[in-house]
């Protein structure tokens, strides 16, 4: 789940991290009466769940309250990225020595948090570790221990720091790793992380993102600070693709199915799931030269008109001519309702399933049933004693085939 | 007209008994049985949705209900 930034903020602040005296405003008269509060110049910032607000004009510099209200105004009309905003941030406009990055995020790789810390916060980490890696300091945190402030001394001093800047600065690391604990943050981000002129240091901008699974336990908070629950706050417009396998799932209780496609323009249409088969499968077909075509669930025993609706978004996608229909072994969806329900699909599409199904592989209840059926239209499939990997390659080798042999 | 995978007969003086029309209708998990009118109606949308538990079989009187499986010829009878 992610954040706007006025809702970070408030999830830093109750986390004993300062931050700036900021206002969050959900009109032009709101904004300038912040601005009124606050005093002095102010930066008026647009609160959208996208990127890219500086560039497209959300973000602006007001010198009175009377401009921050000018401004408020225009920046709340203001579409970015096809977000439109939920209202405006009134920040005071800070004397800053120096910036700073602080974060810590969930490393999948090391399964364990890891604490990131810069002293040249304000642009992108990733140039910074790319072309200044002595600038950024890391370490891992332990799932179980409880998290010590030297740990985070040690992260921030990784990068150069010294003296009473080291201190405060890893008081803030420590909380911010407290924090990303706390409420099971996969990335909790304060960038810039500021030292003013006396010495002290504040949050200027922050970028929560809780990991979905977790947001029913943390409703409490979420609710104290005034996080719409029902509100959608997807990475990404859905694509009709994925808008439409969400309504078949939803219009039928039987089993689940799930399909994305963002990011994928492949020619393999993938029907595949159960335990974590979905991930294996998907990495399978990558890593032997194949292109997914989208990403799919599919399991807890759906309906032939689940699976057959399933397939048919697949199918429909352009640049798609076969589809890889694959499970693991923990399945225990039947075998013969998927085989019917894709068989389906491609007869109601005016395509031949055999030339279609670059592979069957669902091992597991009502095999021996899904085989007749398969027999019958001369799909090719395999059984458990075909690896998820070779099931894979084959699918693979069937869609390269046919663009060797139509070139 | 049948589905694509399965089809179910009902014999002539079964399909117009309202009492077995209300028990398949009860009986089927999938919904391809409806007791309409008194006489056995069938969902032809719902007909490949059979999971080939054979109740409507067991529900029956011997010899009225028949489960075709058009992929390989064999029945579901008693």
């Amino acid at each position: 789940m992610r954040f706007y930034e006025y809702e970070s903020r408030r999830i830093v602040e109750r986390a004993g991290i300062p931050v700036t005296d900021y206002g969050f405003a959900t009109t032009a008269a709101e904004a300038g009466q912040a601005a009124e509060r606050i005093g002095g110049p102010t930066v008026i910032k647009s609160q959208v769940l996208t990127g890219g607000r500086m560039k497209a004009g959300g973000v602006r510099f007001a010198d009175s309250p009377e401009q921050a209200e000018a401004d408020a105004a225009e920046i709340l009309e203001l579409e970015i990225g096809g977000h439109v905003p939920v209202g405006v941030l009134v920040d005071p406009k800070a004397e800053i020595e120096q910036e700073y990055y602080a974060a810590v995020l969930w490393d999948g790789r090391a399964k364990r948090p890891m604490m990131l810390f810069s002293d040249m916060g304000g642009i992108d980490i990733e140039q910074v570790a790319a072309e200044h890696p002595d600038h950024v300091g890391r370490g891992h945190l332990s799932n179980l221990h409880p998290i010590a402030d030297f740990e985070a001394k040690q992260a921030v001093a990784r990068c150069g720091m010294t003296g009473s800047a080291l201190n405060r600065a890893s008081a803030v690391l420590a909380r911010l790793a407290r924090l990303q604990r706390d409420y099971d943050m996969t990335l909790a981000e304060i960038n810039p992380l500021a030292r003013l002129a006396d010495g002290s240091f504040v949050a200027l901008d922050a970028h929560m993102e809780m990991e979905d699974e977790a947001v029913g336990r943390h409703k409490p908070m979420l609710h104290e600070i005034g996080v719409d629950l029902d509100e959608p706050r997807e990475l990404y417009e859905p694509s009709e693709f994925e808008r439409n396998v969400k309504a078949i799932d939803a219009a039928d209780h039987r089993g689940v199915i799930q399909g994305k496609d963002h990011g994928f323009h492949g020619d393999l249409g993938l029907v595949i799931g159960a335990g974590g088969g979905s991930l294996t499968l998907t990495d399978a077909v990558r890593s032997q030269g194949g292109r997914p075509a989208n990403y799919a669930e599919i399991g807890g025993n759906p309906s032939v008109a689940k699976s057959k609706g399933l397939a048919i978004e697949v199918l429909r996608k352009d640049g798609v001519e076969k589809i890889a229909v694959m499970m693991s072994i923990v399945s225990n969806t039947r075998v013969d309702i998927v085989a019917r329900g894709v068989i389906k699909a491609c007869l109601e599409l005016g395509k031949d399933p055999a030339e279609t199904i670059a592979i069957f592989r669902i091992p597991g209840a009502w095999e021996e049933e899904g085989y007749r059926i398969l027999d019958r239209y001369g799909v090719e499939y395999c059984d458990r004693s075909v690896s998820m990997w070779e099931a894979a390659g084959r699918a693979v080798a069937r869609v390269q085939g046919d663009r060797t042999g139509s070139q | 007209m049948h589905g694509t995978f399965i089809d179910v007969e009902v014999s002539g003086a079964a399909a117009s008994d309202p009492e077995l029309a209300r028990k398949l209708e009860e009986v089927c998990p999938v919904d391809i049985f409806a007791a309409a009118g008194g006489t056995v109606e069938i969902a032809r949308e719902n007909l490949d949705e059979c999971v080939l538990c054979e109740l409507c079989v067991e529900a029956a009187p011997r010899g009225t209900v028949v489960v075709r499986k058009l992929y390989d010829g064999t029945r579901l009878e008693r």
